[in-house]
C-alpha cells in the first residue's frame, strides 16, 4: 500500500492531470501460470496488486464424499487424483490411516520401497517445480531440464508400478507388487545421473542475477503469519517454521534414517526456492540409505480380502512434496468409510497467497505462486 | 551495489548460463529427446505398463472367465458390465457361464484392481497405449470373442 501512495504523491508531484482508477482483471481458470483451474479476480491499481480473490472449485470432484461409498482399498486410487504430483505419498497416506486403525504390520521390505518411491516422488516434483519456476519467470531451459531429470523417475515409476502419474501402488498392507527387478540398479544410476546434473540447476538458475532479482525480498512471509494462515511444507519451512512431519511425526521408519530439515529464516521468493532446492538433495541422501540396506522378504503384511475398520476416528499425516496431508476417518464398523476428510497442503498455502502479494507487482504474483507450487486439484479435491 | 557493479555481475551470470547452453549444444549426446510418432514401431513399453484391459484367448478360442463378477464388484467407477446365463452341465448341475464382458475405456482410471481381484487370471492388461477413436461408442468394447467358450479346468 504504501508503494501505492508513493506513486499516487509522484504523479501529484509532476503535477499530472491523469486520472487513475482501479481495474479488475482474471487469471485463469485456463491460464498457464495458475498451474490448473484456478481463477484470481485481481484488484489492481495500474502494474500494483490491492486484492486478490482466489476463486476455487472449478475442478471440485467431491473426492471426500464419494470415498464414502468406495472401499479401503478403492479409495487409493481416487487419492492418486489429488495431489497428483505425489501420487505416492497420497496413497501411502490412506494406507498408513487404515493400518494404523487395524493394528497391521508392514514388512520392512514394503516400507523401505514405500519411502524409495515417496523420495522418488519428491525429487520428481521438485524438479517439475524448479522446471514452471523458471518458465514462469521468463527462463525456457530449466523447464527442459527438469522434465528431462524427472522422465527417469517417471520411467521407473513406469516399469515398477505401471504408471506414471496415478500410481495405486502403496496400498493398506505394504505395496502393491514387488519392485521390479531392475529397479534398484536403476536408482542407483539415477542417483549418480542427479548429483551430477543437479550443480548445472544451480548454475543456470539460482546463480542467474535476473532471477536473484526477480526473487530476493518478493513475497515476504512473516514466520507467524506462516503459522497462523496453517503453512506447512517448503512454504512454511523457507520462513523458518520448522513442521516436517517426517521429522517429527514420523512414520514407515522415517526416524531410523539420517536426513536433515532444509530450514531458511528469511521468508522470501528465495528461500522457499532454497529450500526446494536442498530437499531435492536430503532426498538423495535417504534414497541413498536405503538402497544400501534394501531388505528382502515379503512386500505385503496380513490383510483380510474384506478391509473393515474398527469403530472410531483414525488420523494419519504424511509430509507431501508441498506440505501436511492428513487423512481423518470415521469408521463405523463397516467396509467403507462413515466419513474421510483430507487436509490437504495446498488449500492452507494458497489461503496465505493474498497476505503476501497485496502491494507487489502483478509479475512479482506469478513468481510468488510459483514458488508456492500450487497443485489445483488438490485444494478443491 | 553500484550500477556498473550490476551490469558486471548480471552479464557474468549470464554468461556462465551460455556457457551450459553451449556444453549441450556442442554434446548432442546428452540430448534425451525421442521422435515420438517415428519411433513407433521400435517403442517398447515396460511389461507392468496399464494401457487397455483385453481378455486373453487361448488357440480354441477358449477364455479364463467363469462369470463371477469379482472384477464388476472391485472396480470404483462402473468401468465393467459382466452379463451371465445359467447353464445345465450334463450330470444336471446349474452353472454360471460368461455371456458378454462389457468394458467401458472411457471411464476406466487403469488402476488394476480388476485384474488383482480376478481369481482366475482371465483379464490382463496390455500395452497399446494409443486410445484414440473417431466416435465415443467405439470406446465401449466386449472382451470375450464371438463364440468363445471357456476352458475346460473351470468348467
Amino acid at each position: 500500500m504504501e508503494q501505492v501512495q508513493n506513486i499516487v504523491s509522484d504523479r501529484e508531484l509532476q503535477g499530472s492531470n491523469l486520472q487513475t482508477q482501479e481495474y479488475f482483471i482474471n487469471v485463469g481458470p485456463q491460464h498457464p501460470s495458475t498451474h490448473g483451474v484456478l481463477h484470481l479476480k485481481i484488484k489492481l491499481d495500474g502494474e500494483i496488486i490491492e486484492d486478490v480473490d482466489p476463486i476455487l472449485g472449478y475442478i471440485h470432484r467431491s473426492v471426500e464424499k464419494m470415498c464414502e461409498k468406495l472401499s479401503y482399498r478403492q479409495i487409493i486410487p481416487i487419492t492418486s487424483r489429488m495431489d497428483y504430483l505425489s501420487a505416492h505419498i497420497n496413497n501411502q497416506a490412506v494406507a498408513l490411516a487404515v493400518e494404523k486403525a487395524m493394528a497391521v504390520e508392514v514388512p520392512p521390505r514394503a516400507r523401505a520401497i514405500r519411502i524409495l518411491m515417496a523420495e522418488l516422488t519428491r525429487i520428481g516434483s521438485h524438479q517439475l517445480w524448479w522446471g514452471v519456476m523458471g518458465m514462469d519467470l521468463g527462463a525456457l531451459t530449466p523447464f527442459f531440464w527438469g522434465f528431462r531429470d524427472r522422465e527417469m523417475i517417471t520411467e521407473m515409476f513406469e516399469e515398477t508400478c505401471g504408471t506414471r502419474l496415478t500410481m495405486n501402488y502403496i496400498i493398506p498392507g505394504g505395496v502393491a507388487t514387488d519392485v521390479h527387478p531392475d529397479f534398484i540398479g536403476k536408482v542407483k544410476n539415477y542417483i549418480r545421473h542427479l548429483r551430477k546434473k543437479l550443480p548445472e540447476y544451480d548454475e543456470i538458475l539460482t546463480g542467474n542475477r535476473i532471477f536473484i532479482e526477480r526473487t530476493r525480498g518478493v513475497g515476504y512471509l512473516s514466520p507467524e503469519e506462516a503459522v497462523s494462515f496453517g503453512c506447512t511444507g517448503p512454504t512454511a519451512r523457507g520462513s523458518g517454521v520448522s513442521c516436517d512431519i517426517r521429522k517429527w511425526h514420523s512414520y514407515d521408519g522415517y526416524d531410523k534414517l539420517d536426513f536433515n530439515e532444509v530450514l531458511f529464516n528469511e521468508g522470501d521468493n528465495l528461500a522457499r526456492y532454497k529450500v526446494r532446492i536442498k530437499e531435492i538433495w536430503e532426498s538423495l541422501r535417504i534414497i541413498e540409505q536405503v538402497v544400501e540396506n534394501f531388505p528382502e522378504g515379503e512386500v505385503m503384511g496380513k490383510m483380510k480380502k474384506v478391509i473393515k475398520l474398527p469403530k472410531g476416528e483414525f488420523y494419519q499425516r504424511v509430509e507431501t512434496a508441498r506440505g501436511e496431508l492428513g487423512v481423518y476417518i470415521v469408521s463405523d464398523g463397516g467396509n467403507t468409510p462413515y466419513r474421510i476428510k483430507f487436509r490437504s497442503p495446498n488449500f492452507s498455502n494458497l489461503s496465505v497467497l493474498k497476505k503476501i502479494v497485496v502491494g507487489s507487482k502483478i509479475a512479482d504474483m506469478v513468481a510468488t505462486m510459483s514458488t508456492l507450487d500450487l497443485v489445483i486439484p488438490d485444494i478443491d479435491r | 551495489m553500484s550500477y556498473i557493479e550490476n551490469i558486471l555481475s548480471t552479464s557474468v551470470s549470464l554468461l556462465k548460463g551460455m556457457k551450459m547452453t553451449g556444453y549441450y549444444f556442442s554434446h548432442p549426446k546428452e540430448i534425451y529427446t525421442r521422435q515420438y510418432p517415428e519411433n513407433r514401431k521400435t517403442l517398447k513399453l515396460p511389461e507392468r505398463f496399464r494401457a487397455e484391459l483385453t481378455m486373453p484367448h487361448d488357440e480354441f478360442n477358449r477364455h479364463r472367465c467363469s462369470g463371477c463378477t469379482a472384477c464388476e464388484i472391485a472396480c470404483p467407477n462402473g468401468t465393467i458390465k459382466v452379463l451371465t446365463y445359467m447353464e445345465t452341465t450334463p450330470d444336471n448341475k446349474k452353472k454360471k457361464r460368461l455371456d458378454t464382458f462389457i468394458y467401458r475405456l472411457s471411464m476406466c482410471t487403469f488402476c488394476n484392481l480388476c485384474v488383482d481381484s480376478c481369481p482366475s487370471d482371465a483379464i490382463k492388461f496390455n500395452q497399446h497405449f494409443e486410445h484414440s477413436v473417431t466416435e465415443r461408442k467405439q470406446l465401449t468394447k466386449v472382451l470375450n470373442r464371438q463364440g468363445s467358450t471357456v476352458t475346460d479346468e473351470l468348467k
